[in-house]
């Protein structure tokens, strides 16, 4: 079985900080970093906590939520260990 | 030595909407949490999805925030002035009636100033795909009262509360004939794309209103300040009914916003159709 994970990508000069992503994040995976942009707007993050099941799964709602179009998600695919039987 | 990196390249590395835009044009004037871009990405998805070919696609839009999109999307479009995207789209589609004709503008572009054009177009049935970016307000001008501002919600021209009764813009369509109604916002996006997608299969006049938050001017003012407060508020208060009566869908301060898509109505002649019959019987008589 194949399962996705996401990979995160920021546009910096884009973000402005309305912390849509964050806050609309299903998964609850994204949180405001000490990085700001040249205007001085703190841009998202990822913080996967895989042990709590808290992982990026790739399912683009940031993508397609953010007003700025400055946030994107590459998916991709991982194998996972077939159970043993 | 550094490497050059090309167009092509560099578009890799851009978000996906980049394809539908002028990037060089980016990071755009709207506010922060303002609704419009992600408005104007459900109808490029939407686009994509129906197989439009972009070369065939026109935007035409009014005069306001919403009114700016044309500009940045990388596809034909023409920015009208105040109130008249819809009389400029009728005569694009008169004139070639191949090309698929979108007008996306604001709700008082559309509703104040252009209101007259709006109910005619929808009576006559040209064919066109209208989305109205209803964010309760004049963004642009600096929050003045619009036609769609809930009654006691505030505005720079109503401080005391507003006393209007505003318009139910999916009824205002459906009253006047529009073959395609439907009411999303926009953080509903991927219903928002469907009910794009589907609308822009149809023929004649279809309706969409996204309702879309404006922080800066309509949240300011009512209690809504933070970026993403109004977005919260849609996500709280939205209640889906599809195929719902629009007399109905009245938006009203401190109720739920009803959304869905409302209306589907058989296809009629269009104002195109009944002109290329009447000039096939008028000039084929002669
Ligand atoms: C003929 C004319 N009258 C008035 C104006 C001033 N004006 C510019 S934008 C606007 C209202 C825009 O509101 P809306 O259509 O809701 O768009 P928004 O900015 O909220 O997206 C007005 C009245 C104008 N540009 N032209
Ligand atoms: S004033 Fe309102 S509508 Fe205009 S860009 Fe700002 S948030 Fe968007």
């Amino acid at each position: 079985m194949k399962i996705f994970r996401g990979e995160i990508h920021v546009i910096k000069e884009r973000c402005k900080q309305c912390r849509l992503c964050i806050n609309l994040c299903p998964t609850q995976v994204l949180q405001e970093s000490e990085e700001v942009n040249e205007k001085g707007y703190h841009l998202p993050e990822l913080i996967e906590e895989p042990e709590k099941g808290k992982i990026c799964v790739a399912c683009g709602f940031c993508q397609i939520i953010c007003p700025e179009y400055a946030i994107w998600v590459e998916e991709k695919k991982e194998e996972t260990p077939t159970e043993k039987k | 030595m550094s490497k050059q990196i090309s167009k092509e390249e560099k578009l890799e590395e851009l978000h996906p909407m980049d394809k539908w835009l002028r990037s060089e044009r980016m990071p755009h004037i709207w506010c922060p949490g303002c609704g419009i871009g992600p408005t104007l990405y459900a109808w490029a998805r939407a686009l994509d999805r129906v197989g439009i070919d972009k070369d065939k696609v026109v935007y035409v839009s009014g005069i306001g925030c919403s009114g700016r999109g044309s500009g940045y999307l990388n596809v034909d479009g023409f920015h009208t002035t105040h109130g008249r995207a819809i009389p400029f789209a009728i005569g694009i589609k008169l004139a070639k009636p191949e090309l698929c004709v979108n007008v996306i503008s604001g709700d008082g572009d559309l509703f104040s100033i252009g209101g007259n054009h709006f109910i005619h177009a929808c009576r006559r049935n040209d064919d066109l795909l209208v989305i109205c970016i209803n964010n309760f307000i004049y963004g642009m001008t600096g929050g003045q009262l619009a036609p769609t501002t809930p009654r006691g919600q505030y505005a720079t021209t109503a401080p005391y509360g507003n006393i209007e009764h505003p318009f139910n813009t999916p009824h205002v369509a459906d009253a006047s004939g529009a073959v395609y109604v439907a009411r999303w916002t926009s953080i509903h996006v991927r219903r928002l794309e469907k009910s794009i997608a589907e609308a822009l299969t149809m023929k004649g006049f279809r309706y969409i209103e996204v309702l879309s938050p404006c922080p800066v001017n309509y949240g300011r003012r009512n209690k809504l300040p933070e970026p993403d407060d109004i977005a919260e508020w849609f996500r709280q208060s939205s209640v889906v009914r599809n195929g719902a009566d629009t007399s109905e869908v009245q938006i009203e301060k401190d109720k739920p916003l009803i959304l869905g898509n409302f209306v589907k109505r058989v296809e009629k002649l269009t104002y195109y159709e009944g002109l290329k019959k009447l000039e096939e019987r008028v000039r084929g008589a002669r």
